[in-house]
């Protein structure tokens, strides 16, 4: 022992190979760590990529979709209404808006089944024989209220042939796409074999054209109408309910932990709450759902499926979040910064607010955008408080009903028309991660941007 | 030598209450008859952190207009007894003071005190600089303004320039004073802290082994700004260079395991020290 550490030749030549002796195995160990670091890196990018391969691959056909360009003829034999009323000097507005109303009612009672039938007609190549259900077949149900409505708004079409481009059905989208096996006997398909051949040649002839589909992102969902069921709903009413959490737990959370961390007098009740506030974190968030179903709507009466419930529950989950991530941020301080400022007179309030708070700032804006982005994504909640009904609307408040981006892929995920919306809910799957990639960039992004100020 | 031990082992399980206090040892003290006025008084202060004693009955006098070095061995508690002056262990979780420490014979610790005040009279310059992390002319102007000492911007940009230049610093940052006070030397934020502390106009400046992370240049830099502060401020400085201390200060205090051995002119405790821990110190035979 003392022997070794002799300032000897022999001592330091013995002590060497000693080490020398271990090198191998602690070299051996090193490879061997950094080996199975790079397999669980390798494992977990092989699962997020074969996750986004999976909803990208299924999704993306989702965004284009077989329209049929054709030519609409307002049929004045079909179409039988009286010229529009025209507001009379001396008329009252009540008056007028009744006298409108009736006569939107005489243009809703039109055969518009049939106009659209016409235009699909119109589209068929000659000597091709379809029956009037086999021709409005080939688009979507919704198509006949959109040519009501551009008649509405513009009645002087009446006798005109207006170029026009129409949604080909959900059933029809399939059979083009072959998302629905072609093989199958006649009696399995959704079509009949004058529709699945008119639309085969529509394609070839360039009629039917595959474009992109916006009405994803502008329309509301629909049943009637599938192909043309959009997104607009949900998006909106996650809007909503985002900004009653942006605008309730990021200052309650920031609030409460600046407390907690810089004012609160450390006892067993600051220990109390911090235990609570680290429980709350762990609690499953369908529980915050039941909550929020007893207490929002049943005790306070709120109304059923409206973001502001949501947007009460997810603030209620995301709140311990933002609290844990702001007071760890708090804690990173140096504690030289804190005795600058109050060495110098500094109350600490002054402490906080002027030194403590802009360098953690960063930290505290990364926390809540990821806290915010999670909450966006949390659907089992929002099932307990409604939001899971079919609610064909936009949102005009918080208050509204509505839907939101998850409750639909979930809603969509249930849909019959499986081979139609299997696409469709990995569309909106596409739509939401596209979101939180958003959100995520922004606060890694917003953090360089401080860092750099600093 | 045991008989302390023991008397400290006491203290551990139960604080010494005002009776006990100042039996357990005997500071030799050498008056300083050319000593300006007291401005501190510090009388039997005892410092716990949660149950141990850091400091035991510690008791000085700090004449004003002058410099007055601790020193002693790591761990002693001249850091502890520093942060005492102008409070700061009341931000440290734990821990408690016991004892009077008096400036112009007003207690700092008695209840009508407030501490920003206190430490707008009493400021302090750390061991390691730290500047904040913002524009060296906000790092100076960021007293004056919390304590509104300026009552217009010109008179701020005044207060900035004449700390800066007090501090030595002027010459050497007057073309950027809005770059980041971070991005300076470390014996010009050291500086930069100075300026910093007498921007706010305090009586008192403490300073924490100022120069323990500096080069000799910058130290020796550092060293002549505190003799030419000693004109207008008293100033209380922790070492752990005897030369350092020699150097700067007319008293000096030496710490020993949370007591103080001996205090008394500097020139006398290193020419001449009464007590033997002191001498083995200064001599290098411990610490
Ligand atoms: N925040 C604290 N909590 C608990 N104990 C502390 C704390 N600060 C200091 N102490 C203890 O108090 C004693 C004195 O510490 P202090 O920092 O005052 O020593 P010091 O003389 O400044 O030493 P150094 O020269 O190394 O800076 C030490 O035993 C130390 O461990
Ligand atoms: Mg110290």
């Amino acid at each position: 022992m003392t022997d070794s550490f002799t300032v000897s030749s022999s001592g330091a030549e013995r002590r060497r190979a000693r080490i020398r002796a271990g090198l191998g195995r602690r070299h051996l160990f090193e490879r061997i760590f950094r080996g199975l670091g790079v397999l669980a890196i390798l494992i977990a990018l092989a699962l997020v990529g074969s996750l986004f391969w999976m909803v990208i691959s299924k999704g993306y056909p989702a965004f284009t979709q077989a329209n049929l360009e054709t030519e609409v003829y307002f049929d004045p034999d079909i179409i039988k209404v009286d010229p529009p009323p025209q507001q009379q000097p001396g008329q009252s507005a009540a008056d007028f808006r009744a006298q409108r109303l009736a006569w939107q009612r005489q243009v809703t009672m039109s055969n518009w089944n049939r106009v659209v039938e016409q235009a699909v007609r119109a589209a068929v190549p000659p000597g091709l024989e379809i029956t009037a259900r086999e021709a409005t077949a080939l688009v979507d149900a919704g198509e006949r209220h959109r040519l009501r409505d551009i008649f509405v708004e513009n009645p002087g079409l009446l006798g005109e042939r207006l170029p026009f481009t129409m949604l080909a059905s959900a059933d029809v989208d399939n059979w083009l796409k072959g998302t629905i096996d072609r093989d199958l006997p006649d009696e399995r398909q959704q079509l009949s074999p004058a529709t699945r051949a008119l639309a085969d040649q529509l394609l070839e002839s360039g009629a039917i054209q595959f474009k992109f589909a916006w009405h994803i992102f502008t329309n509301v969902d629909s049943r009637s109408a599938p192909a043309s069921a959009g997104l607009a709903g949900g998006l909106v009413g996650s809007l909503y309910m985002m900004l009653v959490v942006v605008l309730l737990a990021v200052p309650i959370g920031v609030a409460s932990a600046i407390y907690l961390e810089e004012f609160a007098p450390k006892n067993r009740l600051t220990d109390l709450i911090e235990v609570n506030i680290n429980n709350l974190a762990a609690v499953p968030s369908i529980v915050f759902g039941l909550f929020g179903a007893a207490v929002f709507i049943k005790y306070i009466g709120l109304p059923l499926s409206a973001p502001i419930v949501g947007g009460l529950v997810l603030t209620l989950m995301t709140l311990p979040t933002i609290i844990i991530a702001t007071r760890s941020s708090l804690r990173a301080v140096p504690p030289s910064l804190r005795q600058a400022a109050l060495g110098l007179g500094a109350s600490r309030t002054q402490m906080v607010f002027h030194h403590v708070l802009p360098v953690t700032l960063p930290g505290i804006l990364t926390a809540t955008i990821i806290g915010v982005a999670q909450a966006l994504g949390e659907t089992a909640p929002l099932l307990l408080i409604g939001m899971n009904a079919f609610v064909a609307a936009v949102p005009g408040t918080p208050f509204d009903q509505s839907t939101a981006l998850p409750a639909q892929i979930y809603l969509w995920q249930g849909n019959e028309n499986r081979n139609f919306f299997e696409a469709r809910t990995s569309a909106a799957i596409m739509v939401l991660l596209t979101l939180m990639i958003t959100m995520n960039a922004i606060a890694v992004l917003l953090r360089q941007r401080l860092e750099r100020l600093k | 030598m045991t008989s302390l031990f023991r008397s400290s082992l006491q203290g551990v399980a139960a604080p010494p209450t005002a009776l006990e206090a100042g039996d357990g040892y005997q500071t030799v003290r050498t008056p300083d008859p050319k000593a300006k006025p007291t401005r501190l008084s510090a009388h039997d202060v005892c410092v716990f952190y949660g149950d141990k004693q850091a400091l035991e009955n510690v008791s000085i006098d700090i004449p004003e207009r002058s410099v007055s070095a601790l020193i002693g061995p790591s761990g002693c508690g001249k850091s502890t007894f520093l942060r005492c002056l102008n409070r700061m262990n009341d931000t440290i979780e734990g821990a408690r003071v016991t004892g009077e420490i008096t400036l112009d014979g007003e207690n700092l610790y008695s209840p009508q005190v407030d501490v920003v005040e206190l430490r707008a009279r009493i400021g302090m310059v750390f061991q390691k600089p730290n500047p904040f992390p913002k524009s060296i002319f906000e790092n100076v102007a960021y007293g004056p303004k919390i304590h509104g000492l300026a009552r217009s911007k010109s008179e701020l940009e005044e207060i900035v320039v004449t700390s800066l230049k007090r501090a030595g610093l002027f010459e050497e940052v007057k073309d950027r004073l809005h770059a980041p006070g971070t991005g300076l030397s470390g014996g010009q934020q050291q500086r930069l802290c100075i300026a910093r502390a007498i921007a706010v106009g305090p009586e008192v400046i403490l300073m924490d082994e100022p120069c323990s992370a500096l080069d000799p240049i910058a130290t020796s830099i550092i060293e002549e700004l505190i003799d030419e502060l000693r004109e207008n401020y008293t100033i209380i400085i922790v070492t752990h260079s005897m030369q350092q201390a020699a150097r700067v200060s007319q008293k000096t205090a030496f710490f020993h395991l949370g007591k103080l051995i001996e205090e008394g002119p500097t020139e006398r405790i290193f020419t001449n020290p009464r007590d033997k821990k002191t001498q083995d110190y200064i001599t290098g035979r411990i610490g």
